[in-house]
């Protein structure tokens, strides 16, 4: 028995697990996960580790002694596989019963696949440290790189591709790379961006087709035509990792449903990328998927278990690396009618704008402007 | 209690949470937007900013130690 329970050992659920501590926990933790690795961090894996920068270890999110100072019980390897909400007991991989005082969901997401190019050799996605071993091995010895997916992580491995000294093509069907996270002027910036750095930007353009040569995608086909290539990254987006719970009677709908406090059920949380809840100030239901949001969220599932039953109301916040840009996102820029540039110039790649729908900021966004981005995020009304 | 405070430099995504959380202890630098420490020992009224600080850090960049006092 253990007082907490969470499942999936990353961002969220350590951070859950730490914060507990942090706020005077007492009880037991046992925070338990699928992979073998301890905790790590995921932004590093598409930029420092994939290209070399870093050493795989550097990932880790908390040193030895540190996670062993917390005091929880880690069970990696473990995958579980069903919960009995009623008599409060997850079932793991082997059969093994984690009865639990309350549960916390943190298993993240799983890759979305593309049935087309799903097995085939030269065919990656990156999600984990072992996708990133395995995709970095491949790329040393290539010369041609497709990534599938102008979002943000298909636009950082492109742009990791460059700098490995890759030809790179990116294949999208929308109009300009991550529309959907920063609207259709700023995507129109990043595509420049890409270009600008040598990456084929096929936006626009459906991948229709792998051409498979000896047993190794050696193609791609497109609706604008052939693309060559040796190595195929498959960044179409991921959905949630919810399949171990379809028979739990929590209610699955894009993520596990929680009610403002991120409560799924009576004792039964969910954090991080996995959760949708409803966010009070926004007045509807939010899912995130970005690294800031795993830690608050981390942190505001550990008050409520420790009774503080407040609702969780964040700015969103993501920042992404591409070539020598660090663009910060705080808010909402998707939905915006209108982009204001508030100091610097587009031009010079360093800049901050603000994001407007109605004549109401709903966002701020910074190139190379981490200070100046900070402080604009005063200016978002919600 | 004595409270140590260490940045883990490259390891910081200027994200600038730490700043919002403890102005008095964290600054950013002005071009690429990294982490300053302005005090390794800061104050006892500090030390649950630095900490709250420390936990937001979404790039574990933060690392926080108890000298003296409490073991
Ligand atoms: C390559 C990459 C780059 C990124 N870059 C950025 C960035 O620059 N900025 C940003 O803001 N965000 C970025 N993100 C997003 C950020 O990493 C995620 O938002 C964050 O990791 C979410 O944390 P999480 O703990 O909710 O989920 P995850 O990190 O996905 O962790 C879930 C864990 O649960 C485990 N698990 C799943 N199912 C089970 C099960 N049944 N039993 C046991 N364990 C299970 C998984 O294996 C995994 O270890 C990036 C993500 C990736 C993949
Ligand atoms: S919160 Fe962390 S990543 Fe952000 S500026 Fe501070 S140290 Fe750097």
């Amino acid at each position: 028995m253990s007082d907490v329970l969470v499942v999936g050992a990353s961002a969220a659920g350590l951070a859950t697990a730490e914060s507990l501590r942090r706020r005077g926990f007492t009880g037991s933790i046992r925070l338990v996960g699928d992979e073998a690795h301890q905790p790590y961090d995921r932004p590093p894996l598409s930029k420092k580790v994939l290209s070399g920068a870093w050493a795989a270890d550097q990932a880790a999110l908390r040193a030895p002694d540190a996670l062993a100072a917390l005091d929880i019980d880690l069970v990696l390897g473990s995958k579980a596989v069903s919960v009995d909400v009623r008599k409060q007991e997850v079932v793991v991989s082997g059969g093994r019963r984690l009865p639990y005082g309350d549960l916390v969901i943190a298993t993240g997401l799983a890759p979305r696949r593309l049935g087309a190019f799903d097995g085939l050799a030269g065919a990656h996605v990156l999600r984990t440290l072992d996708d990133v071993a395995r995709l970095r091995g491949e790329l040393l010895a290539a010369e041609r790189l497709i990534v599938l997916g102008a979002g943000v992580l298909g636009c950082e491995i492109a742009a990791t591709g460059r700098q490995l000294g890759l030809g790179v093509t990116v294949v999208d069907p929308a109009p300009v790379p991550m529309g959907a996270q920063v609207g259709p002027e700023i995507g129109a910036l990043l595509a420049e961006l890409h270009r600008a750095n040598g990456v084929e930007v096929l936006t626009g353009t459906k991948a229709e087709a792998p051409v498979v040569t000896n047993g190794r995608i050696t193609e791609v086909l497109t609706s604008a035509g052939l693309v060559t290539a040796d190595v195929v990254v498959v960044a179409v987006g991921s959905t949630p990792a919810t399949d171990w719970l379809e028979d739990s009677g929590l209610i699955l709908d894009d993520g596990v449903v929680c009610d403002s406090r991120c409560r799924a059920a009576d004792n039964v949380y969910a954090v991080g990328d996995v959760a949708r809840w409803w966010h009070e100030r926004q007045a509807r239901s939010v899912r995130l998927e970005n690294r800031t949001n795993a830690t608050e969220q981390g942190l505001a599932v550990a008050d409520n278990i420790m009774g503080a039953d407040k609702p969780y109301v964040p700015v969103p916040y993501f920042w992404t690396d591409q070539y020598d840009v660090r663009m910060q996102v705080f808010g909402d820029l998707a939905g915006a009618d209108t982009i204001r540039v508030l100091e610097g110039d587009p031009a010079d790649r360093k800049f901050v704008a603000a994001a407007e729908a109605a004549g109401r900021v709903v966002g701020v966004v910074g190139w190379n402007s981490a200070r100046g981005v900070r402080k604009a995020r005063e200016l978002i009304t919600s | 209690m004595l409270l140590q405070v260490e940045i883990d430099e490259p390891r910081c995504v200027a994200a600038g949470h730490c700043v919002v959380a403890a102005p008095e202890v964290f600054d950013q630098r002005d071009d690429d937007g990294v982490v300053i420490l302005l005090d390794a020992n800061p104050p006892g009224d500090e030390h649950e900013r630095v900490r709250e600080a420390a936990l937001l850090c979404p790039a574990a960049a933060i690392l926080v130690r108890d000298r003296g006092g409490a073991p």
